[in-house]
């Protein structure tokens, strides 16, 4: 599903990214891991183009999504976008009210209907597991929801638009455990309809809820492989001193 | 291995004496304060008790005659009239551009750039200019060479457009407050949290859309904010109007925007200047004065108003 060749990503002059070649798998989950700094964020971001948003950025390379070339002069950057959605670290929902955060992806795609927007809206939330919590107060402010509650209506706008892949740069890191707990669960559902890709700092997460993992250090992708092996029989010792925490 | 910190704290949690930096600051601070609500206290009553009793239902809505410095021939209606529209239209232009400009600024520009750093010079240049020289631009500029250049175009006659009138007057005003609103636009665009920016296009949307959908409604109070400053800054300028549009009397109220007006501002210098009996005319004056900072506070009110209520609907989602 998405698919890199020697990607390198340049800030200016400094190289962030160093010839990562991976291609990650249709409808699982992979988790993205490393130490602060070591370009794993960096790398999730090249494929919805994120990155085109700073200065100065250079990448060189391949990068696929589906097969696609998405850093082709002809790709329409906004069509990729809908077809790889994120959600980030910090819940970022619009000072609006939960019914127009989702419909917000819908009416940008031209849906006017608003039974139409409305189905979608509640599948939307049940996909993201807070349909019950939220359905009686859809008019509300968004920003009236708890910390954990406002990550999962991010995720639920994310998946209204109906994305292939989702991209989600540690979801659950500024939430409590319980909260956690709820987002994970939510995540491994949601493998069913989409390919995810996870960037996480908790191990014991990635061990939790993803199929395969790959492990990144100062820019380089060290090893990727399936989560069980990465986590008890990893083939670089520099992948078992990282998993073992004897650094990082 | 670890060392122990001996904590200091075998003594009582009591105050011992008192902070005498801290009173000092706090006092100089509050003394500051009330100097200046002192000031602000003495300048409005002031003016207040002195126009009130100049007040009348018959001065604020008729005409005055050729003598107004009688004060049974001093009307203020067209003044309220004149200020007031020229401080609208002023409004119309400013706020768009005002806000284009910043939306630019910071949503395109690159900081770095050469020419956007003309571009900021050139506004603080611009908010440093004496309101005189504006006078002297808009007379310039807008009578006599877009205004002569229209008439020339349409080939009248008798000027219309190449003469003072209400347009170059409000057109005036709006280059002189254009900063005021570029900053206070730049402001609440920077206040905003820049996830939001991030989510809107991670959704797929284009920076345009981002910004007319998410960018603009959330930054509304702050350019509310602009428009305010320039409405009372603007309100009480006499020196662009001087040569652009401000008349000393008129025997009709203005009907067109090639018209020119009398002005709340201007007619407060005429009483204070040509009076031939300064006694009289002060009640006069002090009248004027009292509704020029009436009809301020109330094109304020409005703002202050409809800004209040945009922050409410915003922190309760629509």
């Amino acid at each position: 599903m998405l698919e890199t060749r020697n990607l390198e990503l340049f800030y200016g002059t400094s190289r962030a990214l160093k010839g990562i070649s991976i291609g990650i798998r249709e409808n699982l989950v992979t988790a993205f891991i490393g130490p602060s700094g070591c370009g794993k964020s960096t790398f999730l971001r090249c494929f919805n183009r994120m990155n085109d948003l700073i200065d100065g950025v250079r990448i060189t390379g391949e990068c696929r999504v589906g097969g696609e070339d998405i850093y082709a002069k002809e790709v329409d950057v906004i069509e990729l976008r809908k077809r790889v959605g994120m959600v980030f670290q910090r819940s970022n929902p619009f000072p609006k009210s939960i019914f127009d955060n989702i419909a917000y992806g819908l009416r940008l795609q031209g849906i006017k209907s608003r039974s139409e927007i409305e189905g979608i809206v509640e599948q939307s939330l049940r996909g993201a597991a807070i349909w019950e919590e939220v359905k009686d107060r859809l008019h509300q402010s968004a920003l009236g929801l708890s910390g954990g509650q406002q990550q999962r209506l991010c995720i639920a706008r994310a998946i209204a638009i109906r994305p292939q892949v989702l991209l989600m740069d540690e979801p659950a890191s500024a939430l409590d455990p319980i909260a956690t707990g709820k987002v994970e669960d939510l995540i491994v559902e949601l493998k069913k309809d989409f390919t995810i890709v996870i960037v996480t700092h908790n191990m014991q997460q990635a061990t939790r809820i993803s199929d395969y993992t790959a492990f990144f250090y100062i820019g380089e992708l060290v090893e990727y492989d399936q989560t069980t092996k990465i986590f008890t029989n990893p083939a670089k010792k520099q992948t078992e001193d990282y998993v073992t925490g004897r650094f990082g | 291995m670890s060392t122990h910190v001996r904590s200091e704290s075998t003594r009582s949690l009591t105050r011992r004496g008192i902070d005498w930096g801290s009173s000092l600051g706090t006092a100089i601070s509050m003394a500051a304060t009330v100097f200046i609500l002192l000031i602000l206290f003495v300048i409005l009553g002031n003016v207040v008790i002195h126009g009130l009793p100049q007040l009348s239902w018959r001065f604020v809505s008729t005409v005055p005659k050729k003598d107004f410095f009688d004060k049974d021939s001093a009307a203020v209606l067209p003044m309220i009239i004149g200020t007031s529209i020229r401080v609208l239209v002023m409004t119309v232009f400013v706020i768009p551009i005002g806000v284009t400009t910043a939306i630019y600024l910071t949503e395109y520009a690159r900081s770095t750039s050469w020419y956007t750093r003309i571009i900021r010079a050139a506004i603080s240049n611009l908010a440093g200019v004496p309101s005189i020289v504006f006078g002297l631009f808009g007379a310039g500029f807008f009578v006599h060479l877009i205004g002569g250049g229209i008439d020339d175009m349409m080939g009248t006659t008798s000027p219309k457009w190449g003469k003072p009138a209400l347009i170059w007057a409000s057109l005036t005003l709006a280059v002189m407050t254009l900063p005021v609103v570029i900053v206070a636009t730049e402001e609440s665009l920077r206040a905003i949290t820049p996830g939001l920016r991030e989510a809107s296009l991670a959704l797929g949307a284009t920076k345009l859309q981002t910004i007319l959908r998410i960018v603009l409604p959330n930054a509304l109070p702050g350019i509310l904010t602009g428009g305010i400053l320039a409405v009372s800054r603007a309100a009480g300028e006499v020196a662009p109007i001087l040569f652009t549009g401000a008349a000393y009397f008129l025997a009709d109220l203005p009907h067109s925007l090639s018209d020119q007006f009398m002005d709340l501002g201007y007619h407060t210098y005429i009483l204070a200047s040509q009076a031939p009996n300064i006694e009289k005319a002060r009640p006069i004056l002090y009248g004027t004065v009292f509704v020029l900072l009436l009809l301020t506070f109330s094109l304020n009110a409005v703002a202050i108003f409809a800004r209040a209520r945009i922050r409410r609907r915003m922190r309760s989602g629509h």
